[in-house]
């Protein structure tokens, strides 16, 4: 679960971590105020979950009020393309204003969850400002990696080894060092899935500042964090993902123009995988989970058909526990309550797989029951070009 | 033969007077797995399926001898279910709940290793040994005994893998679910030395994802540990980059865990690939044929 950069903020300073001075704006109005209010050179942050804003033209440095008024209208409403969202982009609904800081010092700094070795990791070079993969390939000798296990305390080998490694000066050591442990309690007991700072700046003044922080919330974590699960925006992403989100359904909007509906993660990533070898491109990942329900797959198939591209939908369930014959019919009750048009292509495999077909080559609506995965994969693809 | 669970497995259930708990149970009764009681805080004494109830899972142990688990407890409360299991004793856990957090399981995985508990999953299918041992969500039906050996991070793709193996007459000796979760128990690597010890085993189907990077592992393992056959399917080559696809740890999170390196790895290492998610029985027979 990802946050804006501005909730990051708000958390990082109820955490002892020095961020800008700032303040968030709704509208062109407030934008002018506030840049008033704060009278001084500002920069001025769109607010989106994608990184890349400043190349796509989301941050400013504006010097005076009108200006700031000018870029509130020129970007207020917009959808923000950038290298990590194209080519949809993300609504611009917010503005974060936040006083300029001299600095002396950019830095990288980040916490992440590393799964390889089943521990904390912090991770921090002297190249700050470039996103890490620019700095593992131009700069890898920089980065310096330090492992902590979940029930441990950072050892002071470590602390030291992460502060001589960004060659913080003698006199920041004490600040450093409250720092890091600051960073490091707050991941933990927030359940972060990361913490990245970028870039960590020492200012003039010699402050440890945040100038700019991404992160994410464990998302089966959210239960324990209401408070900060209660402020994700929603609106930074796909409608029908919201959707899909709220019926208990696992749904990611694709380009593609063949519906998927899947029981199973694997096996719903297995079937855009065939979809492709078979010449065609998939519109979703759709993961109707184990035990699907005729309540399930009419919700599914509500979700998939809002999405206009859709040609054709492509169904494929492994029926274990859950058998064919009684997902047949839960796809018939779904079509007929949902009103589908375009036709649907059926794979059913497992526990009566046979009495499964028959119920629904009996049924008489535009549903074409395939033999095996690849028929299936083959003739959705068929059908979508047609359709075009 | 088989790895893990046989006929003889003592399974203790966690959550067991659960909804969950009580339908998965009577299936694994139904196919033959001996069940010998389960666990649910506050009604112990109890009797549930004609099975006995117990308090804590040292109880369970002590009345039944059990030397299995398995749990079926909400995710909030999964992680110290397998916690109570490990500091009891027994030796294998396989965990189904989906949605642990992480940090849980860092610290689950910290507790078993030091107990030196085998844990399966979570967010996972289970385990299941053919017409000897089912623990876990599974469809009993799909499998038949025979010589594959199955490891898988998915568990729809784990029921393919074993619906084409029982279909073109090799089945299965033990079938693992390691679960879709980035950190989790057992993993590709360790199933893969158990398959190539296990006499009855003759190759060995492994099913992987985008994320992480497990799959390159097992392949430099395989490289040098493994002399029977290998086939890998790998899903995921048209995930977009950082989506979360479903699993917990199925994502591609900038350059690592894409589903092209893997498959890149695995064929370096001389495991045969499967194409599509159709073909893995298909190219198992193949993979076997060759090599008698």
């Amino acid at each position: 679960m990802n946050l804006h950069e501005y909730q990051a903020k708000e958390l990082l300073k109820a955490n002892g971590i020095n961020v800008p001075k700032s303040k968030i704006s709704n509208s062109i109005t407030q934008t002018f105020e506030i840049a008033q209010q704060l009278n001084s050179r500002l920069v001025i942050k769109a607010q989106i979950h994608a990184g890349g804003r400043g190349k796509a033209g989301g941050i400013k440095i504006i010097n005076t009020p009108q200006e700031a008024k000018e870029f509130a209208s020129f970007i207020f409403g917009t959808n923000l393309i950038t290298e990590q969202n194209k080519p949809h982009g993300q609504p611009v609904n917010q503005l974060l204003l936040e006083e300029t800081i001299l600095i002396k010092k950019e830095m990288y700094f980040s916490i992440l969850i590393d799964r390889q070795t089943e521990s904390i990791v912090i991770i921090s070079s002297q190249s700050g400002g470039m996103d890490i993969e620019e700095i593992a390939n131009k700069n890898p000798k920089s980065i310096t990696k330090e492992y902590c296990k979940i029930n441990m305390e950072l050892t002071s080998s470590q602390i030291n080894t992460l502060t001589i490694r960004l060659g913080i000066e003698k006199k920041l050591f004490a600040k450093f060092k409250k720092f890091l442990i600051s960073c490091f309690e707050f991941f933990k007991k927030s359940d972060l899935s990361l913490l990245e700072i970028n870039p960590l700046a020492i200012s003039e003044g010699d402050e440890i500042i945040a100038i700019d922080s991404k992160i994410s919330l464990d998302d089966n974590a959210r239960f324990r964090h209401p408070e900060i699960s209660n402020t994700y925006d929603w609106l930074q992403i796909d409608k029908k993902e919201v959707e899909a989100f709220n019926s208990g359904l696992n749904y990611i909007a694709l380009e593609g123009n063949i519906g998927c509906m899947v029981n199973g993660a694997g096996l719903a990533m297995a079937t855009m995988d065939l979809i492709k070898i078979s010449g065609g491109l998939p519109a979703n990942f759709l993961d109707v989970g184990g035990g699907a329900t005729s309540e399930t797959v009419s919700k599914a198939f509500k979700i998939l058909l809002s999405d206009s591209n859709v040609r054709v939908v492509l169904v494929n369930i492994f029926g274990g526990i859950m058998r064919c014959d009684i997902i047949a019919e839960g796809i018939i009750s779904a079509v007929k309550e949902v009103g589908v048009k375009i036709p649907i292509v059926v794979r059913l495999e497992g526990t009566n797989v046979e009495l499964g077909k028959e119920i629904l080559k009996k049924s008489n609506l535009n549903i074409i029951s395939a033999n095996s995965l690849t028929d299936a994969a083959k003739k959705s693809v068929e059908l979508s070009a047609l359709e075009n | 033969m088989s790895i893990l669970v046989n006929k003889n497995t003592k399974v203790l259930c966690q959550g067991f007077t659960g909804k969950q708990g009580t339908f998965h149970s009577e299936q694994s009764i139904k196919y033959g797995s001996k069940i010998v009681g389960g666990v649910t805080p506050g009604k112990g004494g109890q009797t549930h399926l004609k099975l006995p109830v117990f308090n804590t899972v040292k109880e369970a142990i002590d009345e039944t001898g059990a030397n299995a688990t398995m749990i079926y407890v909400p995710p909030r409360f999964a992680a110290e279910s397998i916690i109570e299991a490990s500091e009891s004793g027994i030796e294998i856990v396989v965990c189904i709940t989906e949605g642990i957090p992480v940090t849980d399981m860092l610290k689950v995985k910290q507790i078993i290793d030091s107990n030196n508990t085998i844990l399966v999953g979570p967010n996972c299918p289970g385990i299941i040994t053919p017409n000897e041992c089912k623990i876990g969500i599974m469809p009993g039906n799909i499998h038949s005994p025979g010589v594959i050996g199955i490891v898988s991070r998915s568990g729809t793709l784990t029921y393919e893998a074993v619906h084409q193996t029982s279909m073109n007459g090799l089945g299965q000796t033990t079938c693992v679910g390691i679960g879709g979760d980035p950190i989790k128990g057992l993993n590709f690597i360790e199933c893969l030395a158990m398959f190539e010890e296990d006499p009855n085993t003759e190759g060995i189907i492994m099913v992987g994802e985008i994320g992480g990077s497990d799959e390159e592992l097992a392949a430099e393992f395989i490289l040098s540990n493994i002399k029977k056959p290998v086939v890998a399917y790998i899903a995921g080559l048209t995930a977009p980059e950082g989506k979360r696809m479903g699993h917990a740890g199925a994502i591609i999170s900038g350059n690592s865990g894409k589903a092209i390196d893997k498959i890149n790895s695995l064929k370096k290492s001389g495991v045969w690939i499967a194409e599509s998610p159709a073909n893995m029985g298909q190219v198992m027979a193949q993979a076997l044929k060759k090599i008698k």
